[in-house]
């Protein structure tokens, strides 16, 4: 009887769920315990819970979410490079006989974590977080179309967040590739809890991501500052409006399909299996029609940081505005048409084939004109090669390499022959790293004094770029090498020992990048502790030409104390050119959303869920499903969700600016 | 040249002096919309599931054998009806009449269950007839398909009930006629897809 009762509690968590016999998770479990505890007695010591209760959880402040999920995009960006270095340790090592010091059963594990962290908890976090911050600055609004939905938003993406770092202590992580493809991923190759993590993460994060998708397109269309026309959008707003209509016609597709799979493992049906008429190639095709949009989602914004970048420390105006936007609009549309290019083994035959291999091909000519665009941008400019534009132009160079091994991969026969070889890996890493993670830094440098008054120290910056930018080249062409000499991907041990070089050379790259990550830390570090010295009072340290630029740094909760009005393109150089004086009177309140915890909450309870249905705990699923209904209604029952900043508080804030800028002549 | 022009109007006007309100809820509408469309994406991939499952029988029922169309007709009916009575609740909010507006909704509601109802019944003489979710492909995503369209369903109903008790509290106020307008377009959109549903599924079921 007890026996059945343990079951009904805890459904198959059992203490053998612990990975107690793997060493290394051990030892991680105890590093990031340790760490966390630490963490959480300096909060309780410094007496801070309150204060990040009040000013950053509940918080509906689209600059603190948008600086809360860059924060969240860090931490996971350690724990997934960390995933990435073990593996080339592992990759280096295991020659001659030697088994490595990774088993497959943990190995898969870490090829799976890897790919699936970095891109839904690291690249969309910072990119999600970069557009929460920046676009409603950009427009000239005060916050998006729903605050609270963008905490929710929030809190979903650290929820599914949670979930996966759960999976890596209690239980496993799937083994089956990020994308885990059935049959592989279905009960019978994979009865155990790993792909149920995997699943329920992605669903938890994925409504987060779809509905803050939704705010930012309504926040777009319908919260411009009068005069901002659609051809006068700061071209990053342009692009973010792109990725977030991206996000709301590609996630639903994950969500329908990752649905299928979960009823497919939970319930027994046959949309995926091998038997009873069910088609896994179906899976194959429905996740790629969200997995290909999915990469232009990450780009396209940083595409726009480069357009802001370059213009800025370019100090012209953007070369070929017109031509960018419909770049992007023409991206946009051609990143659906071209989903099969990622299975062309399938056997789809020659027509196919040949159809999304030229629509592929299509693609690089609008990037190819946004490339031109910067280069003409920068052409005859007054060029100052501050951190941004260092990351820009190590771009450039280096996304051309990896625009040009994505061209070669759409060719079907060559794609015959490269499919799921390294040169894939080293194809699609060149243009992430080498794209999105570089923008992102760009990005961070470009717009880390307008979220905190202070720039970043430079020479730290400097430290880190060439580490990464060296260390991504090091890690990634052997692998181009040896994707040409036909090494398959997710290889454990190898036997030719030939090979081992690359691999150790690819190891070399991977230090040099966790040096630049090393540095990246010790550059906030030494930034936050020489503020005063870095700091900017102006609230425009680059001479920039967006509206960001024209309120103060930090900007205050209502971001401008009056609604700009919109004469030209790059709003903020004309309003400077044109002689504009800042209002120091006149000030109105300010009607401002209200603080809620109420995301925190709906978080917490869609994480149970999920951890509930990924241990078959019914009782725990059920309960917070029927919390969570009813928190949902609760929360429509309250109707006072806004306050006004009194005009006296505005024209205190406006005056310390003021006398800020004063002193600074 | 403009930038003569800009020097030559020395007023330029930079910022609106008044509070520049977005109107509260401006966007919800627009926003609202984009959901539907998200949901319609979901829907979508449910009907190509179906599209290229629906025939794998595996041996078992086809449509012929399971589908009593008399019965999905006065289901349709149902919900066409109801989508009817909902237009009716927003004809009556229009004019500020709150008791007819909740007793429209009631009727509304009363249609919903209805369907339900007789949706589940024949979800169960299936299931009794051996035709279960995991019979075959095509039972797999005719189940999913369906299913996810009544589960769509029972949420506008609990949603009604909600927004019932919070019209009866705080009356026909703005908030509540916008909560009111939203779940009409979520009502009429599953009208829609039920169009679809009836259509591709059972009528084009029974054909094939």
């Amino acid at each position: 009887m007890p026996e059945t009762l343990t079951k009904f509690i805890f459904g198959r968590l059992t203490l053998e769920s612990l990975p107690l016999h793997e060493p290394i998770v051990v030892g991680t479990f105890i590093v990031v315990a340790l760490g966390g505890l630490a963490v959480l007695a300096a909060i309780t010591y410094f007496k801070l819970w309150g204060y990040l209760w009040r000013e950053w959880f509940t918080s509906v402040d689209h600059k603190k979410i948008g600086v809360m999920y860059m924060a969240l995009g860090l931490v996971m960006l350690l724990r997934g490079f960390s995933d990435a270095i073990m593996m080339r340790l592992q990759q280096a090592i295991a020659f001659n006989g030697s088994e490595g010091y990774l088993n497959a059963h943990h190995y898969d594990q870490i090829f799976t974590a890897h790919g699936v962290i970095m891109i839904f908890f690291v690249a969309m976090p910072f990119v999600t977080g970069l557009m929460n911050f920046v676009v409603p600055l950009q427009i000239g609004a005060r916050d998006v179309s729903f605050p609270f939905l963008n905490n929710f938003s929030f809190w979903m993406t650290v929820g599914g967040a949670i979930l996966v770092m759960a999976s890596l202590f209690v239980g496993e992580f799937a083994r089956t590739g990020w994308l885990a493809y059935p049959p592989l991923s279905g009960i019978n190759y994979s009865p155990d809890v790993g792909v149920d993590y995997y699943i329920w993460a992605l669903q938890v994060a994925g409504v987060g991501t779809t509905l803050s998708g939704i705010n930012l397109i309504c926040t777009i269309i319908k919260m411009r500052a009068p005069g901002m026309t659609m051809m006068r959008m700061p071209v990053f707003t342009w692009t973010s409006l792109c990725t977030n209509i991206l996000i709301v016609a590609s996630f639903p597709v994950l969500t329908a399909v990752l649905t299928l799979l979960a009823l497919d493992r939970y319930v027994g049906t046959n949309f995926f299996t091998n038997d009873f008429g069910g088609n896994p190639m179906m899976y194959v095709n429905l996740i790629w029609i969200w997995g290909h949009p999915e990469v232009y989602i990450l780009i396209l914004p940083l595409f726009g940081v480069f357009s802001e970048v370059t213009s800025t420390f370019s100090g012209k105006r953007l070369f070929g505005y017109t031509s960018m936007v419909y770049a992007t609009v023409v991206i946009t549309i051609l990143s659906y048409l071209v989903w099969l290019h990622h299975f062309f083994t399938m056997g789809s035959g020659a027509s196919v084939n040949s159809f999304f291999g030229i629509t592929t091909m299509i693609i690089s000519i609008p990037t190819g004109a946004k490339m031109f665009n910067w280069l003409f941008t920068m052409y005859r400019g007054r060029i100052r090669f501050e951190l941004p534009m260092m990351w820009t132009v190590a771009f450039m160079l280096t996304f051309v390499v990896g625009g040009m091994t994505g061209v070669l991969l759409a060719v079907p026969p060559a794609d015959f022959v490269l499919h799921n070889s390294l040169f894939l890996i080293a194809h699609f890493h060149n243009v992430i790293i080498g794209g999105v993670l570089f923008g992102l830094f760009a990005g961070i440098a470009y717009w880390w004094p307008k979220a905190f008054g202070f720039r970043l120290d430079p020479f730290w910056g400097k430290v880190s770029f060439w580490c990464w930018v060296l260390g991504f080249w090091f890690a990634f062409m052997p692998l181009y090498i040896l994707g040409l000499m036909g090494v398959t991907r997710r290889m454990r041990v190898f036997d030719d020992p030939s090979l081992q070089i690359w691999f150790v050379i690819a190891a070399f790259g991977a230090v040099l990048i966790a040096a630049g990550i090393a540095a990246f830390l010790v550059q906030i570090f030494v930034s936050i502790r020489r503020r005063e010295a870095l700091a900017d009072h102006t609230g425009d340290p680059w001479d920039g030409r967006t509206l960001e630029w024209s309120t103060s740094s930090p900007p205050p909760a209502y971001n401008f104390a009056f609604t700009p009005i919109i004469r030209d393109n790059d709003a903020w150089w004309d309003m400077k050119k044109a002689g504009y004086r800042r209002p120091l009177s006149g000030f109105k309140p300010i009607h401002m959303p209200k603080n809620t915890g109420t995301g925190v909450i709906l978080a917490v309870f869609s994480v149970a869920l999920g951890f509930g249905l990924i241990w078959y705990m019914w009782w725990l699923a059920a309960l917070s499903f029927v919390c969570l209904i009813a928190t949902a209604i609760g929360h429509t029952f309250n109707y006072h969700r806004d306050f006004d900043i009194p005009a006296a508080e505005v024209a205190q804030t406006e005056e310390a600016r003021t006398t800020l800028l004063a002193a600074q002549g | 040249m403009a930038s003569t022009a800009i020097t030559a109007d020395t007023a330029a006007v930079f910022h609106l002096e008044e509070e520049h309100a977005h109107a509260e809820g401006g966007s919800t509408m627009l926003g609202f919309w984009l959901y539907l469309m998200s949901d319609c994406l979901i829907f979508a991939m449910l009907f190509a599931a179906f599209g290229v499952l629906g025939g794998n029988y595996a041996a078992g029922p086809a449509p012929k054998d399971l589908f009593d169309l008399g019965l999905v007709a006065v289901n349709t009916t149902m919900l066409l009806l109801s989508s009817i009575t909902y237009g009716f609740a927003m004809l009556t909010m229009d004019k500020g009449r709150v008791g007819a507006t909740q007793g429209w909704l009631a009727v509304t509601m009363l249609f919903g269950l209805a369907f339900l109802s007789i949706e589940l019944s024949e979800f169960a003489h299936m299931i009794h007839e051996g035709a279960t979710p995991q019979r075959s492909a095509f039972l797999s995503s005719f189940f999913t398909l369906v299913g996810t369209h009544g589960l769509h369903v029972t949420f506008g109903i609990v949603w009604m009930v909600t927004l019932m008790v919070q019209v009866a509290r705080h009356g026909l106020i703005e908030a509540n006629r916008r909560r009111l307008m939203c779940l009409s377009m979520f009502w009429h959109f599953l009208d829609v897809v039920w169009i679809g549903v009836f259509t591709f599924v059972y009528l084009m079921g029974t054909l094939r």
